[in-house]
């Protein structure tokens, strides 16, 4: 049987991985294990991640990873960056775990312009727990906390992370924000997001908008459709910041 | 090279915070992540100082979360790392204190007790002993050290060191901030030169050699798909633990001959009850001293033994909260007969006389 090749850096003994049929993390770490592959990096690289569905991915890799509590990913990793420099450390975590819980850390990490590549999987709930209301939840939107659909009156607007980001990070930062949609383009941001904290220039920060039928209740159309043309109305693809010349539309 | 903080051995006055940078700086701590809180905020002042003096690192976290996190991280890179905290502080840092517990990470951590519940005072306590040797979601695998003399603040902080990169539990120097901001003459010196060796930190990410050829990945984590799995995971733990329990305990026994009464505390009042319990024997009556030094894990034997040994009839705890050692004595020396009476002063300080006057009114 043919089966499709996979990243080096990808741990073969835990395939196939064990996300829902049509979600968009397997997307998003396959672009990961080849830019990993393709810097030659496997070797240097740490990976973290929380309990979120990123949890998912505690073994994902054939690289050094740990796992830690919803939100904490971001602390471990500067801790583990700031105590060897030499290592390459890539936080792994959902809106929930970046927006949420974590927001403190993720927003003075990126003030610190601390030299982590932190990449973020946004699919607009909290999908490990069962679909509850994200800082990503779209307006309207039916969450199992918001069952009515989301009130904007009630619960703010979504958050644009790498909007906030952006403003906040010195110039050397790398922000980003990439689809599961646009594979080659997704695969190129993931590369930057590492490539810039190899040469040292600051803190990396990548969004990747991504997909949950389980916890939408969508069909592989309605996925694709909610993903393309709703999540990229309110949340615009593209480099925001970036020490590698004129950012990518 | 880099030249050590301390050759030799030279006496010194200082407050408990400098004495804890000292004593970190002696023990080859690579790296300090803090919050501010006091009242151990001279920790990183200090730190800060001394520290880049010495090719040591720093870093003000955003929180006490962090700062636990960071020194989580730290640890696994295969860097000796500590923090300081207080109260709220030490709340947070439960979090992160659980991680080390369960991944067993040789996090190093010096709480300066402050009042509570909550904000409490800024002042001192010793109500952070529940909290210390026992917060979390897990079953305290964790050491706990209670200091009661600035000389000790130093041989314990360089002793935490080494028990945490030895048995790789979570490792706590538990003082308050009495200790914290008093200063008292004491000892600085080399360890090497006292022939303590300093533990190695030994890395858990980021090891040598490629992966997939000269070895397999690392894939560290804290969850368990099955109840059995964590079972299995707990039950090792304590397993480690109990194995390590006599190895660690420390504890220090005064004047229990023939004493009808022994007095149980822990810290800086062990200092009170030191000193009540020789003016009692002077005054003929026959009091005892028993202090648990480690409170996790407990000095169980010990005192039961010291109980049948002076066959004293009766125990008197004092302390500066409400019952935290005294709930620990409880369940420690369960089956023992013996009456125990208590001295509860929650956030404030025990004097010799205090203890003097309890004494009195029960024999």
């Amino acid at each position: 049987m043919i089966q499709p090749a996979m990243p080096k850096s990808w741990y073969a003994p835990t395939k196939p991985h064990k996300f829902c049929p049509g979600c968009g993390h397997g997307i998003a770490l396959k672009a990961l294990g080849e830019a990993i592959d393709e810097l030659n990096i496997q070797n240097r690289t740490v990976f973290g991640c929380d309990i979120g569905c990123s949890l998912l991915a505690w073994n994902f890799f054939a690289v050094d990873s740990t796992q830690t509590h919803h939100g904490r990913t971001t602390p471990v990793m500067v801790g583990i960056k700031r105590s060897r420099p030499d290592l390459l450390c890539v936080g792994y975590m959902g809106d929930g775990g970046g927006y949420s819980i974590g927001s403190q850390h993720l927003l003075n990490s990126a003030i610190r312009d601390e030299k982590v590549t932190l990449i973020l999987i946004n699919n607009t709930n909290y999908a490990m727990t069962g679909g509850q209301l994200a800082p990503t939840t779209l307006p309207g939107q039916k969450t199992e906390t918001t069952p009515y659909g989301r009130d904007v009156t009630k619960t703010g607007y979504p958050t644009k992370g790498p909007e906030m980001l952006a403003a906040i990070t010195a110039d050397g930062a790398y922000i980003a924000r990439a689809t599961v949609a646009k594979y080659r383009q997704l695969r190129t941001f993931m590369k930057r997001a590492l490539q810039n904290q190899m040469e040292g220039n600051g803190f990396s920060f990548l969004e990747v908008l991504s997909t949950c039928p389980t916890n939408w209740r969508t069909n592989a159309a309605q996925t694709w459709d909610f993903l393309e043309d709703q999540m990229e109305a309110y949340f615009p693809v593209g480099e925001l910041k970036s020490p590698f010349g004129k950012g990518e539309k | 090279m880099v030249e050590k903080p301390i050759t030799g051995s030279r006496k010194a006055f200082m407050t408990g915070n400098e004495i804890v940078t000292w004593a970190a700086l002696a023990s080859g701590a690579d790296i300090m992540f803090g919050y501010p809180i006091t009242p151990q905020n001279e920790v990183m002042h200090y730190w800060t100082r001394l520290a880049p003096r010495f090719g040591r690192e720093f870093l003000q976290t955003e929180d006490e979360i962090s700062a636990g996190f960071t020194v989580c991280g730290a640890v696994q890179a295969g860097r000796k790392a500590f923090t300081a905290t207080a109260g709220p502080g030490n709340v947070l840092m439960q979090e992160p204190f659980g991680m080390a517990e369960a991944m067993r990470l040789p996090v190093v951590a010096v709480i300066q007790q402050r009042g509570g519940p909550s904000s409490g005072t800024v002042v001192y306590s010793q109500q952070e002993v529940t909290l210390t040797a026992y917060g979390g979601n897990g079953e305290g695998h964790r050491i706990v050290y209670s200091v009661a003399t600035h000389q000790e603040i130093f041989d314990y902080v360089i002793k935490a060191f080494n028990t945490a990169w030895t048995y790789r539990f979570p490792t706590f120097v538990l003082g308050d901030g009495y200790q914290a901001k008093m200063r008292e003459p004491l000892e600085l010196y080399d360890p090497a030169e006292r022939g303590i060796q300093l533990v190695p930190p030994t890395p858990l990410v980021g090891l040598p050699g490629a992966i997939g050829e000269d070895r397999e990945p690392q894939h560290l984590c804290n969850i368990y798909s099955l109840e059995e799995e964590l079972y299995d995971a707990v039950l090792r733990l304590e397993k480690d633990y109990q194995a390590m329990a006599p190895l660690v305990v420390e504890w220090q026994e005064k004047n229990c001959d023939h004493a009808e009464l022994i007095v149980v505390s822990h810290g800086v009042v062990s200092r009170a009850a030191d000193d009540a319990v020789q003016a009692l024997r002077q005054e003929g009556v026959r009091a005892g001293f028993f202090r648990p030094v480690t409170l996790r894990p407990f000095p169980q034997q010990q005192l039961r033994e010291a109980l049948r040994r002076s066959g004293a009839g009766r125990l008197l705890v004092a302390e500066s909260s409400q019952g935290q050692l005294l709930r620990l004595l409880r369940q420690e020396l369960y089956g023992e007969r013996v009456p125990i009476d208590a001295l509860l002063m929650p956030g404030v300080g025990i004097v010799d006389e205090d203890i003097i006057a309890k004494v009195k009114s029960i024999l």
